[in-house]
């Protein structure tokens, strides 16, 4: 599971450094968290692959689906998005696991 | 022979269809997306006829009930199953759902039906859960609910579309009208003589190649057939944890390491292809006139939100929503309160004028109606909060709270989920204890249980209210602030800071966890269903009735036996009496008997006084209370007050009537305010064997910090007892609590008697 998981950060590194040199005239991919409130996007991918991201995953935040940061709350911190037709509140550290493509 | 036939897994399936469903009564399992509607559906299947319990071992709630299907068929075992998101976490909860469902939890028949629960308006995340369900490979309903609320919000599903899409039934159903109930007994009815859905998505064809190496690894046991294996494999090869066993480990490594060399994100396939398959079931099943992620504006949950969760209102609605709980517990309660109090008070007397004189009476009277009595007279106070938490979830406030708090949760540790059961405990740990289900995670859950009870409870204010009228009243800082209500204000500060640093410690040391993710969904608001809030209620009540009074009970009686025994003797030889007294008192206090209602304060203060005195001084627990002067003697206690400490224990409010006791003002009348003038005065003039006074400001002071963090109260160890399923962490929270009590008390009455005060 370690050898697996080291591989697939590796990987993630390259496929991310990809994506970053290819976004040109478009506007780049960022986290969830880096979104301007009320600005839609879609998933492009959830890094990392422990239980967060399983379970974001599982509550439909898979690459593709279309995402709305809502806001955030009073402290700044956790924030509310809109996945799939209902709202879901994760914290400032979650939403940075979640890159997204803005709209 | 199983694993010749495609899918029927149990023994029965191979029986003629018509004779399975008449000879046996069905179970049914019903699993759903936690806000789902599952448990309105629930009630309104099953009426009343349903029981909870906990599943063994665990304080998961196990609530099953019958379900008449058809008037001419026995009726089925509905099993409510917890509200779950999918079966990959390794919680408790879907752990247990999980284990229903494959029919290994002990006392618990493998169901022969699943009922899912779908919420329309939110069909695609509720059919995740449906797609594990389906892998599961048991026959399968679905029951849409919602649907009129998917239809305001300009979605309509086409249920028969949705049906033939997934292979299996779906019936909408709206509960609380009781619409779509008789089609889904009837297609449950059918599903249990048809074979189980097939899944219609697949995996890529290295991920299957390794599945079936490992379904094919696991030795084959007896009426185990290639979908149990299969199962075993996918939860083993995608599951959070590794399976136990070497070997197996070993093999599901070895699978997990070529999956990643082919596709670093291997671990993802299931959950994609589950959503891709969802997406394309959907597309066919779901019209809906609004695009689906933007255009939220209108809808009332978005517009409610934008003032319960806004920058500034939401705090001030918070607030006010604190205020109402905290107001309606304080002032509402209070009538009931007092008719339980008369009430058990009434009823002692009339058992003692009944019975005739003589232990048996005082064991009924003092003991168990007493003991009862004194807890029950709380529950008013914990039905109206039962009533409030159940009202803030099921509307979805709850939820909101905890997006409220939760960044100031985080930083003892904790969750946001973990606020409303703390606040809670401000009118009662109980309810408070019993909220912390919520919690997922249940180290965060221990952590809020144990610092539960340092919240003030209201069962201390009469106690802060002693002490406060006997020393601090009338005297104003500044002109304007009373005394009184700053102490008491430091007194729940003080409760909220230690719980604090608790909480810190704890999660740092032996609750060790990583800072808990929130990932929660926000529900929509809903107005809760009246008949689901008072069963939620009723149940709630009756599983703290019935749990915490047996051991209450029990307490009650032990400690009625510690201030009764051994016995002074009244009615035959005046040893008892004549070591206390002069024989002219002596006599005198056979005639008043022992008969302590109202009975006069003769003369306050005095170690002579009144036979129930003279009673608690000799018993087991005046004997303790002598026994633990040494020890509470640098907190500035005397070992009256140690008495006072002693039965206390069992719940914090008794202090009160035992010093009423003690000082020989006799218990407080039905109906009289407790903390009386005779006690206040009591209590101002009780003085040292030496002759200095027993209580000074610092003295009170300092029994008010005790009772701020001493775990005084034996409902709240009972619940914990219970929700923890181990005497261990009840002891554990005493045990913390009372040392912190006794070092606090020690630095309150030392420190201040070095500044000058006492």
């Amino acid at each position: 599971m370690l050898l697996s998981q080291r591989i697939t950060e590796t990987l993630e590194r390259k496929t991310f450094e990809e994506t970053e040199s290819r976004a040109g005239e478009s506007r780049p991919d960022c986290s969830l968290d880096e979104l301007p409130v009320g600005a839609s996007a879609r998933v492009a991918r959830v890094k990392g692959a422990g239980a967060i991201a399983r379970r974001l995953m599982e509550m439909g935040v898979v690459p593709g689906a279309p995402v709305q940061f809502v806001k955030a709350a009073p402290l700044g911190d956790p924030l509310e998005i809109r996945v799939r037709g209902y709202h879901l509140a994760l914290r400032r550290t979650e939403a940075q696991t979640i890159i997204v493509t803005p709209n | 022979m199983s694993t010749l036939f495609q899918v029927p897994s149990s023994a029965e399936s191979a029986l003629p269809a018509a004779a399975r469903t008449n000879t046996k009564f069905l179970t049914i399992a019903m699993a759903g997306n936690p806000n789902a509607g599952k448990t309105t559906l629930f009630n309104s299947l099953t009426g009343l006829r349903q029981k909870v319990a906990n599943y063994p071992g665990v304080t998961v709630e196990r609530k099953e009930g019958v379900w008449t299907l058809d008037p001419t068929l026995p009726p089925a075992r509905l099993i409510d199953l917890p509200g779950l998101y999918s079966f990959d976490a390794a919680s408790i909860d879907e752990r247990i759902a999980r284990d229903v469902l494959t029919g290994d939890v002990s006392g618990t028949l493998q169901p022969d039906v699943i009922v899912a629960v779908v919420d329309a308006t939110n069909l695609e995340r509720n059919l995740y859960l449906v797609t594990q369900l389906i892998e599961m490979g048991r026959p399968l309903v679905v029951a849409l609910t919602m649907v009129d609320m998917a239809e305001r919000g300009r979605v309509k599903i086409d249920a028969d579309e949705l049906s033939r899409s997934l292979g299996f039934p779906v019936v909408p159903v709206v509960a609380t009208r009781r619409q779509g109930l008789d089609e889904l007994a009837a297609a449950v009815l059918r599903a249990a003589e048809e074979d189980a859905p097939v899944q219609q998505w697949q995996l890529s064809e290295t991920a299957e190649r390794e599945l079936q190496r490992l379904a094919g690894s696991e030795t084959p046991s007896q009426g185990s057939d290639r979908r149990t294996m299969r199962n075993a494999a996918m939860r083993d090869l995608y599951g959070e944890e590794l399976p136990t066993e070497s070997e197996r480990r070993a093999a599901v490594e070895a699978a997990r390491g070529r999956l990643a060399w082919t596709n670093p994100h291997w671990w993802q396939e299931p959950l994609l292809e589950r959503y891709r398959w969802i997406e394309t079931i959907t597309a066919r099943a779901v019209e809906q006139d609004a695009p689906h992620p933007s255009d939220n504006s209108k809808d009332a949950t978005s517009f409610i939100d934008r003032f319960v969760t806004h920058k500034v209102f939401g705090l001030v609605i918070l607030f006010l929503v604190m205020l109402l709980v905290f107001q309606t517990i304080f002032s509402w309660a209070t009538l009931p309160m007092d008719l339980i109090d008369n009430g058990f008070g009434a009823l002692g007397e009339i058992v003692r004028e009944r019975l005739p004189e003589g232990l048996l009476a005082d064991l009924l009277v003092d003991g168990v109606i007493a003991g009862v009595g004194g807890v029950l007279v709380f529950l008013p106070q914990i039905l109206l909060l039962f009533f409030f938490i159940t009202i803030l979830e099921d509307t979805g406030y709850m939820a909101r709270a905890a997006f409220l708090t939760d960044r100031l949760m985080r930083g003892v540790g904790l969750h946001g989920k973990a606020f409303m059961p703390l606040l809670s405990s401000f009118a009662c740990a109980i309810p408070g204890i019993m909220a912390t289900r919520t919690i997922e995670n249940p180290k965060d859950r221990l952590a809020t249980i144990m610092i539960a009870p340092l919240m003030s409870c209201s069962a201390r204010l009469p106690v802060y209210t002693l002490m406060i009228a006997a020393f601090f009243t009338d005297r104003k800082i500044f002109g304007f602030l009373s005394t009184g209500a700053l102490i008491i204000m430091a007194m729940y500060l003080l409760g909220i800071a230690v719980a604090v640093g608790v909480a810190w410690v704890l999660k740092k040391t032996i609750l060790r966890a990583p800072a808990p993710p929130l990932v929660m969904e926000m529900p929509p608001y809903r107005v809760p269903n009246p008949l689901t809030v008072l069963q939620t209620i009723w149940s709630r009540a009756f599983l703290f009735v019935k749990r915490a009074g047996t051991v209450i009970l029990a307490i009650s009686i032990v400690l009625w036996a510690l201030v009764t025994f051994p016995r002074l003797e009244t009615t035959t030889g005046a040893n008892g009496i004549d070591k206390f007294y002069s024989p002219a008192t002596a006599q005198a206090v056979r005639e008043t008997g022992t008969e302590s209602q109202g009975a006069p304060a003769p003369a306050v203060g005095g170690e002579d006084g009144d036979v129930a005195g003279a009673q608690l001084r000799q018993s087991f627990a005046g004997r303790a209370g002598r026994l633990i002067e040494p020890v509470i003697a640098p907190l500035g206690f005397d070992w009256k007050m140690g008495i006072g400490l002693i039965s206390s224990f069992a719940a914090r409010e008794t202090l009160v009537s035992t010093f009423s006791i003690i000082y020989n003002v006799g218990t407080p009348k039905n109906g009289e305010e407790e903390g009386s003038s005779s006690l206040i005065d009591a209590v101002r003039n009780a003085r040292r064997a030496d002759g200095s006074p027993a209580w000074t400001p610092l003295v009170a002071v300092s029994m008010m910090v005790f009772f701020v963090l001493a775990c005084q109260c034996m409902s709240t160890v009972a619940i914990v007892r219970r929700e923890t399923n181990s005497w261990r962490w009840p002891l554990f929270m005493v045990a913390y609590m009372l040392a912190l009590a006794y070092v606090a008390s020690l630095v309150t009455y030392q420190g201040g008697r070095l500044l000058g005060f006492g």
